[in-house]
């Protein structure tokens, strides 16, 4: 069997360290949809945190076994029903939000079980893409790597999109990370310009 | 991959203790023994025990074969042996039958010292409790003073589970396989079915049948048959029987005709030969009994206060007698405080029996798990 990430997982690794740089060393953290839970085997190893993922996969949780973290099967359309509400110092939705059904529903549980979410996603108004769709295809990128037919990307947005959903869903956003397809910051036209987005955010109070 | 083989011809051993177990219900035994089996090499550090819990109708017979008997297969030995996924090449694996049962240890059919004769109805309730007490004794026995992990399913998950509640500081990991925090009333419907099958068999003489040299196997026989139907599912007896009759047609009258009929017969015809009624009672009101929530006004996140071991929990999709919703409140109980755990959902189509068998990834996450078990 081989134990290659797939090539979707490679290009986010360098997104790790934008995540673990919002992380208190020892923090107890929740990663919903941890793939083969290589985000909260890197956190542990660099960032000393506790905490478990939620994966649906089989073959992905049989990864997260083999990485040595506490993996629980759930589905996170069902929502979080098995964690307590602010038992987690970080629940994390590492480039996950745009392929879930019940995005607002996602939020909200992130808001209940935490007492930060943090929510990485590729961002749809990025320049690429605008220009794919101006040319009359579906855009195709190194974030967006599949095509209009087999992606499970169902929910794509942009910066602003995003931050009109946070504003809906009561939360505050507290910062912000934009990064260009070379994993560089982006301060200058982030939603024309950056390819990916991280918000980190609380309830508001 | 390393070659998986069985662990060969095995021989059980056994065990006398004269320390007297104070039962749950309050009363006692004076003294008893424990056959069990091991497998492996124990390690100099003692580091590397694992003890398997059986379930309502397993024993001490984990893996291996016995001499002069190629189908004597232990119940698990697709589980347990060299290079298997608890591997006898890493640790030294322990099988115990438990108290009660019928394949060695004390139970209604061994003599009572204190009258000369057979036990029979007069052998004492026993509880998960009382079991992982005298685990905790055999472990003594063998100068095991902390398991690497202890390992069961369905009632044999119980039972790990209490040992972490009993004894945290002596068990590492525990591996909750295809269980549940305490039965829910159909559950509990359907082992009093059981029950009253054999109890009321006039051959069960009031659960003194050793005396009238008899069997109530007709009693055992339904037990069996209905205990069978509750650990498969519609999907699996579909699947292998559908409405498949033996002849071609329709006899229209009440003898074997259909498959599922003949195969059930035949399921109960076995187990009536080989397990003891008195000890199938003891079995089904031990699994009743289980609830360590009780004593915690029902919050289980409470009960598992005392906890520190690692988890494993694993349900099967199709259990509908041990449900994946049973596993998750035990889950629950487990992120509440903080412990170490993992949980797995296995697709499987074999409802409770799928803990026996191989679906899906099952044996691939055990093995994962237990390859990551530091000795």
């Amino acid at each position: 069997m081989t134990d290659t990430p797939a090539p979707s997982t490679l290009a986010l690794r360098p997104d790790f360290a934008a995540i673990a740089e919002w992380i208190k060393p020892g923090a107890k953290i929740l990663d919903l949809g941890c793939g083969d839970g290589s985000l909260l085997r890197y956190l542990r190893d660099t960032r000393n945190v506790f905490g478990y993922g939620v994966e649906i996969d089989e073959a992905n949780l049989l990864k997260c076994f083999r990485n040595g973290i506490n993996v629980i099967q759930n589905d996170l359309e069902a929502g979080l029903s098995s964690f307590a509400s602010d038992s987690f110092d970080y629940v994390i939705l590492s480039q996950t939000l745009q392929a879930m059904r019940h995005t607002e529903g996602i939020i909200q549980e992130m808001l209940r079980v935490g007492k930060e979410g943090i929510v990485s996603f590729p961002n749809f108004g990025n320049w690429k893409n605008r220009m794919q769709v101006i040319s009359g295809r579906m855009p195709v990128s190194e974030t967006l790597p599949y095509r209009w037919y087999n992606t499970p990307n169902i929910h794509l947005c942009t910066l602003g999109d995003f931050e009109e959903l946070c504003q809906q869903c009561n939360a505050s956003i507290l910062e912000r990370k934009v990064m260009s397809n070379h994993y560089r910051p982006v301060n200058f036209l982030p939603n024309l310009r950056g390819m990916l987005a991280f918000y980190r955010f609380e309830r508001r109070t | 991959m390393q070659e998986s083989k069985s662990v060969g011809v095995v021989t059980p051993q056994y065990v006398q203790i004269d320390k007297p177990l104070q039962l749950k219900s309050g009363l006692s035994l004076e003294s008893y023994h424990l056959v069990y089996e091991t497998y492996g090499q124990l390690n100099a550090a003692r580091s590397n025990a694992i003890l398997i819990c059986h379930a309502l109708s397993g024993n001490h017979h984990v893996a291996g074969v016995y001499a002069g008997n190629e189908k004597s297969a232990g119940w698990w030995d697709n589980m347990v042996g060299p290079g298997k996924p608890i591997d006898t090449n890493r640790f030294f694996v322990i099988g115990v039958n438990n108290l009660g049962g019928c394949h060695g240890s004390t139970g209604p059919a061994s003599i009572d010292p204190r009258t000369g004769k057979q036990y029979g109805a007069s052998f004492p309730v026993v509880t998960v409790e009382d079991w992982v007490e005298a685990q905790a004794q055999l472990a003594e026995h063998l100068g095991i003073e902390q398991f690497a992990a202890i390992i069961g399913g369905s009632l044999g998950g119980m039972q790990a589970m209490q040992w972490t509640l009993d004894y945290p500081e002596r068990v590492r990991h525990a591996l909750v396989i295809a269980a549940a925090p305490k039965l829910t009333a159909q559950n509990i419907a359907f082992n009093d079915v059981a029950r009253q099958a054999i109890m009321t068999d006039q051959e069960f003489y009031g659960g003194n049948f050793y005396a009238y040299d008899t069997l109530p196997r007709r009693g055992l026989r339904l037990a069996r048959m209905l205990g069978h139907i509750t650990y498969l599912s519609d999907d699996s007896m579909a699947a292998k029987f559908g409405r498949s009759l033996r002849k071609d047609e329709l006899s229209f009258g009440f003898d074997v005709e259909f498959e599922i009929e003949s195969y059930l017969r035949y399921q109960g015809d076995k187990f009536a030969d080989l397990f003891d009624a008195n000890s199938y009672l003891l079995m089904t009101k031990a699994l009743d009994y289980f609830d360590p929530a009780a004593a915690y006004g029902g919050d289980l996140s409470a009960a598992f206060r005392a906890a520190k071991a690692n988890f494993l929990v694993v349900s099967f999709t199709s259990d509908w007698r041990f449900s994946p919703q049973r596993s998750q409140e035990i889950v629950k109980a487990l992120l509440d405080n903080e412990l170490n755990v993992s949980y797995a959902e296995i697709s499987s189509s074999h409802g409770h029996d799928s803990f026996l068998m191989e679906p899906s990834c099952y044996h691939q996450l055990v093995r994962a798990y237990m390859d990551n078990i530091s000795i």
